[in-house]
């Protein structure tokens, strides 16, 4: 058993080269928690500039159409750029610094990431590359331009797939030859060790402050934590203070996309285990160990593989995973929009989707904690073709592009954000 | 001398021969460096890479790297990931490895097979090795895989006689040299540069580098990769590499200049390559 597994999963599967990297950002990250100036500078940062602590909010009339369950939202979407990964992001970009680095780089999906590590290289001084799926990039011109503005140079992926994990690939590439002085600022609690612990890490600080907000606000601990699982590190912030909490049950949401007799990105019902960048955890595969392709109305869930701690809390059963449809997230969407007026992340409501099923389920005396990890006004292009709301808009190209590719490796719907 | 040196384990109870010792040993004796040849299985389809690779060991070629083509090549430059895309499009499976390794068992040269994990762990361990063992394989080289994530083929390969090839960085620390070629068998694969498979201009002096720290710590033979494309580079490297692996190159060559169709051609242009680095790994040039 070497360093950084979760029983079975994580590890370090990447080329030779990157281990003294990773041996180095490991030990940087270790000290760096352990130090008062580190920390005291980071959680500056979370007041002063994303607006920590983010606050909570109940939502009864969304509720009604959950059995009558308190459901309670954890509100990640109102910090600054929009989403949870900000957290991430400030605290790897404070250690690129601290390990005397002047680079970062970035994979993303369709923009969330992206824009959040523009951002803060923005604010650090930082030099900045984004990969992006050449697919992504054609339907999310305006992210490319939020990331542009803010002084990233934002770099398309052609090859493969053309889609998330193709600009993985393509960010591992130029760190292997970078890595002097560049750092791979990673989005999520995948990628080798260091990178899933402490991208937990810097996301943990979801659930300690939602855990104390929900016991002021209803004397008691929630019955269930909901969060949604593309890599999973909304998931992994708001669970991680809540797994010694033995009476709280945890429960990840997956992209059921189609459901799983079409395209999903539903792991945890239908993938096995095995290795994709850099670390061992359940991978859509086939018979032969190549990665298939994921889907998901969602682009931010839409990934073939999980963070590995995920792996090993569902099969520790210490965590539930469940999975909800494009359909059924999009439901979701619009009741929230509509009872409580709060538009949220595709991404997030899957996580909604799921929280109405438990409420049903469990009934009126149950308290459901959902991570609403991010705001939906990027969403806003899919929503308006999923329910036909422009359609007065639709046909002109130059204004709503199509969301649709030539490409054949354009399976997944890249409208959306990671 | 022995070059089969393995501080991890003894060599087991397999077949020894099936590895490449012998034949670095031998190139040692003709006092030049052995000339490693990397090709992907089912580029441009499963027959014309296997005959590809026949023709590599008949115009010079000591050692075959038998690619297996994988969905997320993220040490492969764009040369060996167009080839591999094509390759994965035209159908070709991990099974096809084995009927490439045994064709060229059969032209007279010991088959490596170059692959990501995942592929190897897909089917299995134990499994795969004694499967590759079976098909007249020498081998493994794992370019994502470090010694210690690899209890489970040092095993494997320690009971089938298979040679394990890790990799070496100019990154690598001491500590990591040690580790790695302690678990080595075979050779030590010392990656010239920082980057992915890809001609290059020139190698570098960090190869150089690499090779006397790894030199200093091994009994095992160390071969150079990365960046040699031409028969005058391979001089270079031979003066002081033990090996010299060359892949985006052959795989240029057979990828042909447009000339859709004329396979011919292509497979005389890898012969040509193949016979312009056999004499540069015989001359040995100060560079």
């Amino acid at each position: 058993m070497t360093a950084g597994r979760f029983g079975d999963f994580g590890g370090r599967y990447v080329p030779e080269a990157l281990i003294p990297a990773l041996d180095e950002l490991d030990e940087a990250r270790r000290s760096a928690m352990a130090d008062p100036t580190f920390l005291d500078e980071l959680d500056r940062l979370h007041r002063t500039y994303t607006g920590r602590p983010s606050i909570i909010t109940e939502v009864p009339r969304f509720a009604e159409h959950a059995g009558g369950a308190r459901i309670i939202l954890k509100r990640e979407d109102l910090n600054h750029t929009g989403s949870h990964k900000i957290n991430n992001v400030l605290a790897q970009a404070l250690l690129t610094k601290r390990m005397g680095k002047t680079r970062v780089i970035a994979e993303t999906g369709a923009g969330q990431h992206g824009v959040a590590t523009a951002t803060a290289a923005a604010l650090m001084g930082l030099d900045c590359t984004v990969y992006m799926g050449k697919v992504d990039t054609e339907r999310q011109a305006l992210n490319v331009a939020r990331m542009r503005m803010l002084g990233a140079e934002v770099v398309p992926v052609d090859h493969g797939s053309a889609t998330l994990k193709d600009a993985i690939n393509e960010a591992l590439r130029d760190w292997v030859a970078a890595v002097d002085t560049t750092h791979y600022l990673i989005g999520t609690v995948t990628g080798p060790h260091p990178f899933p612990e402490m991208v937990r890490d810097f996301h943990r600080i979801i659930g300690v402050e939602a855990r104390e907000q929900v016991l002021e606000h209803t004397g008691r601990l929630p019955d269930v934590v909901v969060a949604c699982v593309g890599g999973g590190s909304n998931a992994m912030g708001i669970f991680h203070r809540f797994i010694e909490d033995e009476g709280v049950r945890l429960v990840g949401v997956e992209a059921g996309g189609e459901g799983l007799e079409g395209r999903h990105a539903a792991r945890f019902a239908s993938a096995t285990p095995g290795v994709l960048h850099g670390a061992m955890s359940y991978l859509m595969q086939d018979e032969d160990g190549q990665t298939v392709e994921s889907h998901s109305v969602s682009a931010g869930l839409d990934y073939p593989s999980v963070g590995p701690e995920h792996s090993y809390l569902r099969d520790t059963g210490r965590a539930e995973y469940v999975y909800a449809t494009d359909d059924e997230a999009m439901e979701a969407f619009a009741l929230l929009c509509r009872t409580e007026g709060i538009i949220p992340a595709l991404e997030s409501a899957h996580g909604l989707a799921g929280a109405l099923h438990l409420g049903r389920e469990l009934g009126p005396d149950a308290i459901i904690l959902v991570n609403l990890s991010g705001r939906g006004d990027k969403d806003m292009h899919t929503a308006a073709e999923w329910f036909g709301l422009v359609d007065d808009v639709v046909e002109d190209d130059e204004i709503v592009p199509p969301g649709e590719s030539d490409d054949p490796g354009a399976t997944g719907d890249g409208r959306t954000q990671l | 001398m022995s070059t089969e040196v393995t501080a991890s384990a003894e060599p087991g109870t397999g077949d020894t021969d099936r590895g490449v010792a012998s034949v670095i040993e031998r190139c040692r004796a003709e006092g030049r460096a052995a000339l490693v040849g990397y090709l992907p299985v089912g580029f441009p389809d499963v027959e014309t890479s296997i005959r590809a690779m026949v023709a590599m060991v008949e115009s010079g070629v000591d050692i075959v790297e038998i690619g297996l083509p994988y969905s997320d090549p993220v040490i492969d430059g764009p040369v060996i990931q167009r080839a591999t895309e094509a390759a994965l499009r035209a159908g070709t499976h991990v099974v096809d490895g084995f009927r490439a390794a045994r064709a060229v068992r059969d032209a007279g040269a010991p088959p490596l097979v170059m692959s990501y994990w995942n592929l190897i762990l897909r089917r299995g361990v134990d499994r795969y090795a004694a499967e590759l063992a079976a098909a007249g394989g020498a081998g493994l080289i794992t370019p994502d895989l470090i010694p210690d994530e690899a209890a489970d083929w040092i095993a494997a390969s320690d009971r089938e006689g298979l040679d394990r090839v890790f990799l070496v960085a100019p990154s690598s620390t001491p500590e990591r040299l040690s580790r790695v070629t302690a678990a080595s068998r075979g050779f030590v694969y010392a990656a010239s540069t920082m980057g992915v498979t890809g001609e290059r201009a020139s190698v570098g002096p960090a190869a150089r580098d690499l090779v006397e720290r790894t030199r200093a710590l091994t009994e095992l033979p160390v071969c150079v990769g990365l960046g040699v494309s031409n028969g005058d580079q391979a001089a270079e490297l031979a003066e002081y590499a033990d090996g010299v692996i060359v892949g985006t190159a052959f795989v240029r060559a057979l990828t042909g200049d447009g000339q859709d169709g004329d396979v011919e051609a292509r497979l005389e242009a890898v012969r040509e390559l193949a016979r312009d680095l056999a004499r540069g790994v015989r001359e040995r040039r100060q560079s």
